[in-house]
């Protein structure tokens, strides 16, 4: 069973939910959380621990330019415009590079061949006698996130519970995250801002056909547009969280909403038994 | 000797394109005779990478110089590594005007 807890807007409680529900899950069972906020992964800050940690790499093309005849083809085939061929040596871009061992494939002289370069890094941390942190980590000034997240998921490969916390937005980052997943809690506010990135989100799962359940959070009783919208998506409201200032002061210290308040633990079981019939096992 | 002005149009009455990377015309003219060309840039509505895409375009063509009005950090590398001289035109007028303030050498030049 994989979970993804993802928003469209940022800063609605994606980390606080997925925290939750892992804390509240490794009370019975083994539970992996999996930090794919790779930007600014900070799930490891309700849970810390030593950690070990892994170079995440991809390939990249290296020229011999003794082979090279500056004859262009792997210019022209780079989309990224990442290699372009000069009368009398070819540049590299590395960070429009997408690695995708294209230019290896049409140099006719195989002047190419690739090595790794860095990108991240994946930390792996054990916080609770059931659970299992990993976190992706982007090397600042990287632009790529994608693999990164990639080998966060792989590091969970065959773990059966898994619960993956998404970064904001919509784009590839939560796609690659939403990848494989069985189901999504999509978290929102009760702002027209949560609402806006909301329709984007749920578009986003709609369109992957992963199960969707949203989580209101920070919930003032005036979501009248939200309920409507899931109304007529036919989405189902599985969990609210008030908007109160005593929860917002345990998640400020880094606390947990959950083991400060064990009695919330009961109000997470219920939300990951809504995300099991959403995925339709039990 | 081939220049090319970053264009909005395919004309010398064209206005002058400020971007590089994502001009929708490049005009290559050659100064000594006035006879000029109109490349459509197919690039320029790339996700990425336009920059170095557009500046190989131009190599290919053999220009000598490049007058527009910014260009990216990594076609800036590709040009000067290819010995192509950068010329700033900032003044919104025509690719004519460009040219005729590019022969008056009127234009700045960028190192």
């Amino acid at each position: 069973m994989k979970i993804a807890v993802a928003s469209g807007k940022g800063g609605t409680g994606k980390t606080m939910v997925a925290a939750n529900l892992a804390f509240t899950l490794s009370q019975t069972c083994q539970v992996t959380l999996v930090d794919c906020d790779v930007e600014e992964p900070n799930l490891h800050l309700f849970f810390p621990a030593p950690a070990t940690a892994k170079d995440v790499t991809v390939q990249v093309p290296v020229i011999d330019q003794k082979i090279c005849d500056r004859c262009g083809k792997c210019g022209e085939f780079c989309q990224y415009g990442a290699l372009t061929v000069l009368r009398d040596r070819v540049l590299f871009f590395p960070e429009l590079c997408h690695s995708c061992g294209g230019c290896t494939l049409v140099c006719p002289k195989n002047a190419i061949h690739e090595e790794p370069k860095r990108v991240g890094i994946v930390t792996h941390t054990k916080p609770l006698p059931r659970l299992d942190l990993v976190s992706g980590n982007l090397d600042t000034g990287n632009p790529f996130a994608v693999p990164v997240i990639r080998a966060a998921k792989m590091a969970t490969a065959g773990d059966c519970l898994v619960i993956l916390d998404a970064s904001p937005g919509t784009s590839c980052p939560v796609v690659e995250t939403l990848d494989e997943c069985d189901a999504c809690i999509l978290v929102t506010e009760s702002t027209p801002f949560g609402l806006h990135d909301l329709q984007l989100a749920v578009d986003v799962t709609a369109r992957l056909g992963i199960p969707a359940g949203i989580v209101i959070n920070r919930n003032d009783g005036q979501d009248q547009a939200t309920f409507n919208f899931c109304t007529n998506r036919d989405l189902d409201i599985i969990m609210t969280i008030p908007f109160d200032r005593g929860i917002a002061a345990i998640q400020s210290r880094g606390d947990l909403l959950c083991r400060v308040r064990p009695e919330w633990m009961k109000a997470f079981t219920t939300l990951y038994r809504k995300c099991c019939g959403l995925a339709g096992v039990d | 000797m081939k220049i090319c002005i970053t264009s909005q149009g395919s004309t010398l009455d064209a206005l002058a394109e400020e971007r590089f990377g994502r001009a929708p015309f490049f005009i290559i003219a050659d100064t000594e005779t006035g006879s000029f060309e109109a490349l459509e840039n197919q690039f320029a509505g790339g996700s990425g990478g336009v920059g170095p895409k557009a500046a190989q375009l131009i190599i290919a063509h053999d220009v000598k110089a490049l007058v527009s009005g910014m260009v990216g950090g990594n076609a800036h590398e590709v040009l000067k590594a290819a010995g192509i001289q950068l010329y700033v035109y900032r003044t919104s007028g025509t690719v004519r005007d460009a040219m005729d303030q590019f022969n008056k050498k009127t234009l700045e030049k960028v190192a």
